[in-house]
């Protein structure tokens, strides 16, 4: 815990922005050590993933285009501290009368864990009650969040593309060309990298792992490829129209799941009226909204960083 | 035995944490960072044996990627900043 | 015979923790930054072999186990190494010149041939 506050504060405190993203970089990868020591392996999973490597990616590129060093504050922000600060005290005020954390006379542990860990078995019989918990019970909140990373996906898309000319592109040589022996090791890495992602995706019921996991997996093996052998050839590799499409196409997986089972007589989103048997209507829908949830997220993924690698180029010919 | 394994892996861990904020050059900083990975791939796989769960060597495989991923992220900001230098206020 | 096998484990992750603490020790009495990830590199990999090969003995049944932990000791064989090639390669084009004894003047004429001039102002950014 002393680990987190003391990285958290020299986040805050410190101008090199590249220290910062190595800051949160260990911040993270110290919650997910964390959340293992809580035996919560699903998420320690997730949070390794994303946190401690597609967010720090994601932010070294961004700082690649914006400089090394903040520049000095002019002024302090007195009046917004103030507000932060207020807001923090009532949020620490409202939590006082929640139960304690973890303990055993919440409404959540008394009725509705029992009941998930209980039923689970019964209704949808798979070994992981993390996955049968995110995909079937909370099926709902699973699909807002796919449309979360989806929205993100547009919002970033709709940023950054808006001024984008397809001449000012295919200039700049390829990055890191001369490490021959990176991109012959990266050449064997990458499809081990993706069979490992499928792995996660589809042996989510049984281990950890599941959609979002083998979709960061799967995008950060992409990533390693534009990385090494350039965003240009990149982009023809994994044509950027037809990913933008599937990004789309998995959150129509997931909502059509749902509109099926609506058709055949069922509530939104209830699988068990997918087939004649309600364990194997359960099955089959949480594998395919599975599928749904890591293709939107591998394609998000990666389009947000072919989308900032592309702006890199462009601003280094602009303020040559 | 798998505890006296995971406390020397800490240790090392932590040693190398202390030259990531010593180091003098920068190419030190990035060294303990990887290092620091490695033995988080290490320290997991020793922690999943000694707690019985087996299911945490998913987890340290995939940080073994991420900690590959990220070090060739690094390498490609600096070479990419370095052409330019651009303005450097110590 | 389990004996011998969990004791061979147990002299395995052993000699596995001592190597990667020797390694990390190693990292801050080395003079120089080539030598210092020498050692934190080449520590790296092997004491992490020999922890994860100690692990391998030790599991009872579970193949899917005994892959995952197989998979891992390939991976770290392939990419640790590779790393610090290419960090060693950013630092030599970076500027940074390992400190030798009595060979200075053939080793920098030999670096220099391929490598180019030390630009010194960026050193000293680096510093």
């Amino acid at each position: 815990m002393a680990f987190l506050a003391i990285t958290a504060l020299s986040l805050a405190f410190t101008k090199d922005l590249f220290a910062s993203v190595m800051f949160t970089g260990i911040y993270s990868l110290l919650s997910a050590a964390f959340f293992v020591l809580m035996d919560a392996v699903d998420v320690a999973f997730t949070e390794a993933a994303v946190g401690a490597g597609i967010s720090t990616i994601l932010m070294l590129t961004t700082i690649t285009m914006t400089g090394r060093y903040e520049n000095n504050k002019k002024y302090h922000p007195k009046i917004a501290l103030t507000v932060v600060v207020i807001t923090g005290i009532m949020l620490i005020f409202g939590t006082v009368d929640m139960p304690a954390f973890g303990s055993d006379t919440a409404p959540a542990q008394v009725h509705v864990a029992p009941y998930y860990i209980m039923q689970s078995g019964e209704d949808i019989d798979i070994p992981n009650i993390v996955t049968s918990v995110l995909a079937s019970y909370r099926g709902f909140d699973t699909f807002g969040e796919v449309v979360v990373v989806f929205t993100a996906l547009v919002g970033v898309l709709g940023l950054l593309e808006f001024s984008r000319k397809e001449s000012e592109l295919g200039n700049a040589p390829a990055p890191m060309s001369q490490h021959k022996v990176l991109r012959i090791v990266s050449k064997i890495l990458i499809p081990a990298i993706m069979l490992f992602a499928l792995y996660v995706q589809f042996h989510g019921e049984y281990s950890p792992g599941g959609g979002f996991q083998a979709g960061v997996i799967f995008a950060s093996s992409i990533i390693l490829y534009a990385m090494l052998f350039g965003v240009e050839q990149a982009s023809k590799a994994v044509s950027m129209p037809v990913t933008k499409v599937l990004a789309a196409l998995g959150v129509l997986i997931y909502g059509s799941v749902g509109v099926v089972s609506m058709l055949n007589g069922g509530n939104f989103l209830n699988y068990s009226v997918l087939a004649e048997n309600d364990i194997t209507g359960q099955h089959v829908g949480i594998i395919i909204i599975e599928l749904g949830v890591g293709i939107t997220v591998a394609t998000a993924m990666i389009l947000i960083f072919l989308t900032f690698a592309r702006r890199i180029g462009k601003n280094s010919e602009e303020t040559a | 035995m798998f505890l006296a394994a995971a406390i020397a892996i800490l240790v090392a861990m932590a040693l190398a944490l202390v030259r990531a904020f010593m180091g003098p050059t920068l190419y030190d900083r990035i060294l303990s960072v990887n290092v620091f990975g490695t033995k988080t791939v290490l320290f997991i796989a020793v922690l999943g044996f000694l707690m019985g769960r087996p299911e945490f060597l998913d987890i340290a495989l995939v940080y073994a990627l991420i900690n590959f991923i990220a070090i060739i992220a690094v390498l490609r900001f600096f070479e990419y900043k370095h052409p330019d230098s651009s303005e450097v206020k110590e | 015979m389990s004996i011998f096998i969990d004791s061979l484990s147990w002299a395995l992750l052993l000699l596995g923790g001592f190597i990667c603490v020797s390694g990390a020790i190693g990292m801050h009495r080395f003079p120089d930054f080539f030598s210092r990830m020498h050692a934190a590199s080449v520590t790296d990999t092997l004491g992490g072999g020999l922890v994860l090969v100690g692990l391998m003995l030790q599991v009872e049944g579970q193949y899917i186990v005994l892959i995952k932990l197989i998979l891992i000791v390939l991976f770290i064989f392939l990419t640790s190494p590779t790393a610090s090639h290419a960090l060693a390669k950013a630092a030599l084009h970076g500027g940074l010149r390992p400190k030798l004894g009595s060979n200075q003047e053939e080793q920098d004429e030999d670096v220099l041939r391929s490598f180019g001039p030390v630009k010194s102002e960026d050193t000293k950014n680096k510093e």
